[in-house]
């Protein structure tokens, strides 16, 4: 059932329709916010494989905003209003933005690549506020999302739907990612972050690795923003601003990139942080926000996904005389 | 027969510093050849060039008759050429097996899998057989940066090694390691290659080392061939003992 702390693919299905019947239990105010949350963690958990291979983005707002303005262009014009067929529209489209992009942007690193992508938000968000096609800086609006036929009159199963398969889509996109994370492009990833120039030596393109889990990264973001497009039933340029980037990169830093689970606890612990200041603190929940980031930076540096996931090389290093004296006696033995 | 490498005509300049001077070296399959020169005599430049690192300003570099002289790093290991570091190229938030495994999903010519485990068991396998080799099969879990530099450099040559290459380049592999240890660690080194790399060239200061294991020495002076030729003609050759070894043997 676990192998090295893992949880095996079929005990994490099995969650992720534990969780998605337990929000037939949750009140109502609650499943909204955990659909943003669901939402949220999806891109995130996008930022968290891309930061695999040592690159932030900070305009996951660009994959984001082509998601949604895919989608709702698309389910305006043709009538779509399937969250399925919508959800999958968003990934398409943010997942050809990204194979446009990626091959170029993989060339950059670090803060060149960071600067590089939150530029290309902004230009869309320029492009957006100007376009008066798409409604401008006041955006448009779609109609409510029905699921295979189903129209949804009642306000709480139309919310519960949309709970429902945002936290099915984004539990599948944790067990792919999971999965995604131990396998060769996994651990090619994290060897590009720490040393790309022996990647290429051992004959593995490093750009490759970056191109590949930039664009899993955008079909994440994409299909996040049909999410967020469903849940408001309105879409805007904001969908692009840096803010909304940021927002993002703020879950995946409270998450950490050790585990699949800590990016949606970390964008469930935002949301309730964010509502609950928003509620009892109201002219001070952005400090409320900056106090909590700060706390987790400062005692949980690894992100909050460090509380669970020890490091798998723990036990030995947890008698580092033992390990000392093991490398000791290989040097002198040579 | 012909030569596995052949390099003519070799040139590369940083500004006013002349890194390679018309260099011209053939190396025959089988060959242990040693490059020996003082600090700045070009050659790491030269490992760098036949390795796609550095672009030469002008000559070319062949590899069994194929050019290779503006080829990338990647494309040159793929075609048979690895190398070892000065300073080991490790990935040292990971194990020692971990970095072999990304060595060895180096060498499968499809696209990396996303979804084949990393450390399935036929590639945990061969990591551990290579280890094994360099006698270091126990430290396999262990994180790169817990260990220490002799370790490091021997798990730098066996990730090298996991491509069976053609031509092997060492740069010096016993840099860093005590007096006392350094043939052993040689010793270890040329006995775990020998099944895999058929032709190496080391870099070395070690006079000692260089007369020992090398079969061929190649010394260098200012970016040129100083002398070429059989170790002990070539450390007792007077150039080489007033530019290059200072008299030492």
């Amino acid at each position: 059932m676990m192998k090295h702390g893992r949880l095996h693919p079929l005990v994490m299905i099995a969650l992720v329709a534990a969780v998605t019947l337990f929000g037939r239990v949750l009140p109502t105010w609650t499943l909204s916010l955990a659909t943003i949350a669901a939402s949220n963690a999806l891109i995130a958990l996008g930022i968290v494989v891309l930061a695999r291979t040592g690159n932030v983005s900070f305009g996951q707002g660009l994959f984001f905003a082509a998601g949604g303005y895919g989608v709702a262009l698309i389910a305006n014009a043709w009538g779509i209003t399937d969250a399925v067929a919508q959800m999958i529209i968003g990934a398409v489209c943010g997942g050809l933005l990204g194979l446009a992009i990626g091959p170029l942007i993989s060339r950059y690193s670090g803060i060149f690549f960071g600067m590089l992508t939150l530029a290309l938000s902004m230009v869309l968000y320029g492009a957006l506020v100007k376009s008066t096609a798409l409604g401008g800086s006041d955006g448009f609006n779609v109609g409510r999302p029905s699921l295979f036929g189903m129209i949804f009159t009642d306000p709480r199963e139309a919310d519960f739907m949309l709970y429902a398969v945002s936290v099915i889509t984004t539990g599948l996109a944790g067990i792919a990612a999971t999965i995604l994370f131990r396998s060769e492009l996994g651990l090619a990833s994290l060897a590009v972050r720490e040393n790309n120039l022996r990647v290429e030596y051992l004959g593995i393109s490093s750009n490759r690795v970056v191109t590949i889990n930039f664009i899993i990264a955008a079909i994440f973001a994409g299909a996040s923003g049909a999410f967020a497009l469903m849940a408001q039933r309105h879409i805007d340029p904001q969908f692009a601003y840096w803010t909304t980037s940021g927002e993002f990169v703020f879950v995946a830093v409270l998450a950490g990139y050790q585990s699949v689970a800590a990016v949606f606890v970390a964008s469930m612990a935002l949301e309730l942080v964010r509502s609950f200041s928003n509620l009892y603190l109201p002219n001070t929940w952005q400090l409320v926000l900056g106090v909590f980031l700060l706390g987790v930076i400062l005692f949980l540096p690894r992100g909050i996904g460090s509380l669970w996931i020890r490091n798998k090389h723990k036990d030995n290093r947890s008698d580092p005389a033992a390990a000392a004296a093991i490398t000791a006696k290989k040097e002198a033995a040579l | 027969m012909n030569p596995v490498l052949s390099v003519r005509g070799l040139e590369k300049r940083f500004g006013a510093v002349v890194a390679a001077d018309a260099l011209s070296i053939d190396i025959a399959a089988g060959q242990k050849v040693s490059l020996i020169g003082a600090n700045g005599a070009g050659k790491t430049t030269f490992v760098n060039m036949v390795t796609g690192y550095l672009k030469p300003d002008s000559g070319s570099i062949a590899l069994d008759g194929m050019d290779i002289g503006r080829r990338s790093p990647r494309n040159v290991a793929r075609l048979g050429i690895s190398r070892s570091f000065q300073i080991p190229q490790l990935f040292i938030q990971l194990t020692a097996a971990e970095n072999l495994a990304v060595a060895v999903s180096g060498i499968r010519p499809q696209a990396l899998s996303f979804h084949l485990p990393a450390e399935a068991q036929g590639r945990r396998d061969k990591a551990i057989e290579l280890l094994e080799r360099f006698g270091l099969a126990d430290l396999a879990d262990r994180p790169i940066s817990e260990l220490a530099g002799g370790v490091r450099k021997l798990v730098d040559i066996a990730m090298a090694l996991v491509r069976r290459p053609k031509l092997l380049l060492l740069d010096e592999p016993t840099s860093g390691v005590s007096a006392e240890e350094k043939f052993a660690t040689m010793d270890r080194v040329i006995h775990a290659v020998a099944p895999d790399a058929a032709t190496i060239v080391f870099v070395e200061h070690d006079m000692e080392i260089v007369s020992r294991y090398a079969d061929r020495v190649v010394a260098f002076y200012q970016g040129r061939v100083l002398a070429d030729g059989d170790p002990h003609d070539v450390l007792k050759d007077a150039e080489v003992r007033r530019y290059v070894t200072g008299g030492a043997q």
